[in-house]
């Protein structure tokens, strides 16, 4: 990091950043050398850390709202719709935003998983980032019961049951989840003090996840080690700034569609019906972003090697560093694995399209197919390939594909000016 | 640029695919109307709205509660808007039972604005006795709660038929074309000048589905119009801001060579 010997230039400033060097982290926020060829898949980091403060912020008003009793949770949630001053507003934009949050939350980790982003020497970016992913399907998991509406009591009910597959101690750890025999208002009110509670950790686990960024620095699209600051970077303020900053507003386009034209398309609308113990809904279906999840847990015939299997499948993504043998980043230079990758990514979809559908017959074989090829892709296929794949030449720096290798005399001139 | 484009059309077919993926319960080809809220401009009706509400009072309200209205919601910006005049003369046909008084006794009085739509039974329990069983559920917010929206209401409402042959129905229990299983408790309700409209429209069955509809579309959305006039204003706002920052972008990228 090039900014060490940062100087205030007030008096003041001087004296502050002695004692608590903050303007020396601004600075270096500031002055961060990011990859100057970096995509609008690099923007989701940004938009990521609006979405998280948006749930924060947005969640705080509506917990002043709600009542997390199982006896007016509904009645809450409708009183918040209807009589708190914009209070249908802030609840449409907390509940699609969780929806937004995960639409960006996967181009992230899909961008990572196209640009080896996870590989050598960034494995804690992606570990603490496979963390704060867990993290947010739990928060959003207890998030979806707090209307206690019917999918939001079944959802619950199926989502805990998972644990009494457990062998000796499932039954055990079900009713200490519960905090009695069934769902019931002790599960309510846990879970709002838990949905409270995780976005902050979530919160601190990106400050990590940042920081973890900034020692070794932006992978890029092609994948290679840059010196920095060089001719290959540009300072973190205003470019990348600028530029995250659009692509925020063009997915703020898209979430204000959702919010104001339709709100309820992504939720189920059984949760509008006041949760019954006493009728099971036709069908209980998770949101729509654990649906691969739920696909392969459903795929899997025994209930216990089926939540192994839900389970393993986020795991092996914490892996995936080592799993991926291969010393090349980019997909732009590994030919095959480009190929399996939009594979998996229609594997994925599948997953979740499967999810939705309820499992019997040509859906569950499909589902069963998706989840056997899922694993193989990142148990079998990625160790091997990384061994055998003939990869394409790799560019020496950024400026060198753009400018066929020799420096371009004006892009100097202007780069000493600035 | 084209990068980004492409994009966000990714993400357009992503949401749009599991919004399907989502939905793809209902197969039926619902009766299908030209709801005046739907739409980005869309609006309720008040004529429809008012009618509605004259319809859920005199044939639904026997059975049906609708527990999330209050009385002064009839005349707030957005829905029927009944003058408050009327709206405290609706109000003021009620009972409700208030108190306890100084004397420690519960009374009746005339309902006031500020009171719930009045229950048409004390409990679950009693709903249920007195309908063989089935529980009439509450109105509110029931356009939300069943997939097909507004559509599927309209069409259960007027899709009761014979019964294909060979079916045997029980007691109580009639054919609807459009209700899930096709078995409903409900009894056909609308019929030919049921009800008497003030403004003259003539209550066919076909109309009066539509504004007790577009009355309970209100009831389950009551802010609908404020949404889809700030979402109007959002979006404009969200378009030129981004449009400007586009081009601030380009501004600041063009110092150095560099595609953005």
């Amino acid at each position: 990091m090039s900014d060490h010997n940062y100087v205030p230039s007030s008096k003041i400033g001087k004296w502050f950043n002695d004692r608590l060097p903050l303007l020396t982290l601004a600075d270096h926020l500031k002055e961060y050398p990011t990859p100057k060829n970096l995509n609008y898949w690099w923007t989701f980091g940004g938009i990521l850390t609006f979405c998280l403060i948006t749930q924060i912020i947005t969640g705080i008003v509506l917990g002043m709202h709600y009542v997390a009793h199982a006896d007016y949770a509904f009645d809450s949630v409708e009183h918040i719709m209807r009589d708190v001053n914009y209070g249908w507003l802030i609840r449409y934009v907390h509940a699609n935003g969780a929806s937004m949050f995960f639409l960006a939350v996967y181009i992230h980790i899909f961008r990572s998983l196209y640009y080896g982003s996870y590989k050598s020497p960034r494995e804690v970016i992606w570990i603490i980032g496979m963390i704060i992913y867990l993290l947010m399907m739990m928060t959003a998991f207890m998030g979806y019961v707090l209307p206690w509406g019917q999918m939001s009591f079944w959802g619950a009910t199926v989502i805990t049951n998972l644990f009494s597959a457990v062998p000796f101690f499932g039954e055990g750890i079900t009713n200490w989840l519960w905090g009695g025999y069934s769902v019931d208002n002790p599960t309510l009110t846990r879970f709002f003090s838990l949905h409270y509670l995780l976005p902050f950790l979530i919160l601190g686990l990106v400050i990590l996840h940042i920081w973890a960024l900034h020692v070794p620095g932006n992978n890029n699209p092609i994948g290679i080690d840059l010196k920095k600051p060089s001719k290959d970077t540009v300072p973190f303020h205003p470019y990348i700034v600028i530029k995250d900053l659009f692509a925020l507003l063009l997915f703020l386009i898209v979430f204000a569609f959702f919010v104001f034209y339709s709100p309820n398309v992504l939720g189920h609308s059984d949760n509008y019906i006041e949760a019954n113990p006493l009728v099971t809904p036709a069908h209980i279906v998770p949101e729509w972003y654990l649906l691969p999840f739920y696909a392969i847990l459903r795929s899997v015939p025994d209930k216990l090697l089926g939540v192994i299997a839900m389970f393993a499948s986020i795991f092996i993504l914490v892996i995936l560093p080592w799993l991926d043998t291969s010393k090349i980043r980019s997909a732009i230079f590994r030919p095959i694995y480009k190929q399996l990758y939009w594979i998996l990514v229609l594997d994925v979809l599948i997953l979740g399209y499967m999810g939705a559908m309820p499992a019997e017959g040509t859906y569950l074989l499909i589902a069963r197919v998706a989840t056997v090829y899922y694993f193989l892709h990142f148990l079998v296929i990625l160790p091997f390939l990384g061994k055998r794949e003939k990869t394409l030449q790799v560019p020496l720096s950024i400026t060198e594909p753009v400018l066929g290798g020799s420096p371009n005399p004006q892009m100097v001139k202007k780069r000493e000016r600035t | 640029m084209k990068n980004i484009i492409k994009l966000f059309f990714l993400i357009f077919l992503l949401s749009s695919f599991f919004t399907k993926a989502y939905s793809a319960g209902e197969k039926l080809d619902l009766l299908k109307i030209d709801w005046s809220f739907k739409g980005y401009f869309g609006k309720f009706d008040r004529g429809s709205l008012q009618r509605g509400y004259q319809v859920y009072t005199e044939v639904c309200a026997s059975c049906h509660s609708m527990k999330y209205l209050s009385y002064r919601n009839l005349a707030e910006e957005g829905g029927p808007e009944f003058t408050e005049e009327q709206a405290k003369a609706i109000a003021s046909n009620f009972e409700v039972t208030d108190g306890p008084n100084n004397d420690g006794e519960m009374y009746t009085r005339p309902a006031k604005l500020s009171d719930k739509f009045v229950m048409p039974y004390a409990n679950v329990q009693e709903a249920k006795i007195s309908n063989g069983g089935a529980y009439p559920p509450d109105m509110s917010v029931l356009v939300k709660a069943r997939s097909g929206g507004a559509d599927y209401i309209y069409s259960v409402l007027l899709g009761y038929e014979d019964p294909p042959e060979g079916m045997i129905l029980d007691d109580g229990v009639y054919y609807n074309k459009y209700m899930y299983g096709n078995k409903i408790k409900m009894p056909k309700q609308l019929y030919d000048d049921l009800v008497t409209y003030n403004d003259g429209t003539v209550a066919t069955p076909e109309q009066m589905a539509k504004d007790v509809v577009t009355f309970m579309a209100w009831s389950a959305e009551p802010h609908l119009e404020a949404r889809h006039k700030i979402g109007f204003r959002a979006l404009i706002y969200l378009i030129i801001i981004t449009i400007l920052v586009y081009f601030s972008m380009k501004k600041i990228w063009s110092r150095i060579e560099s595609e953005v």
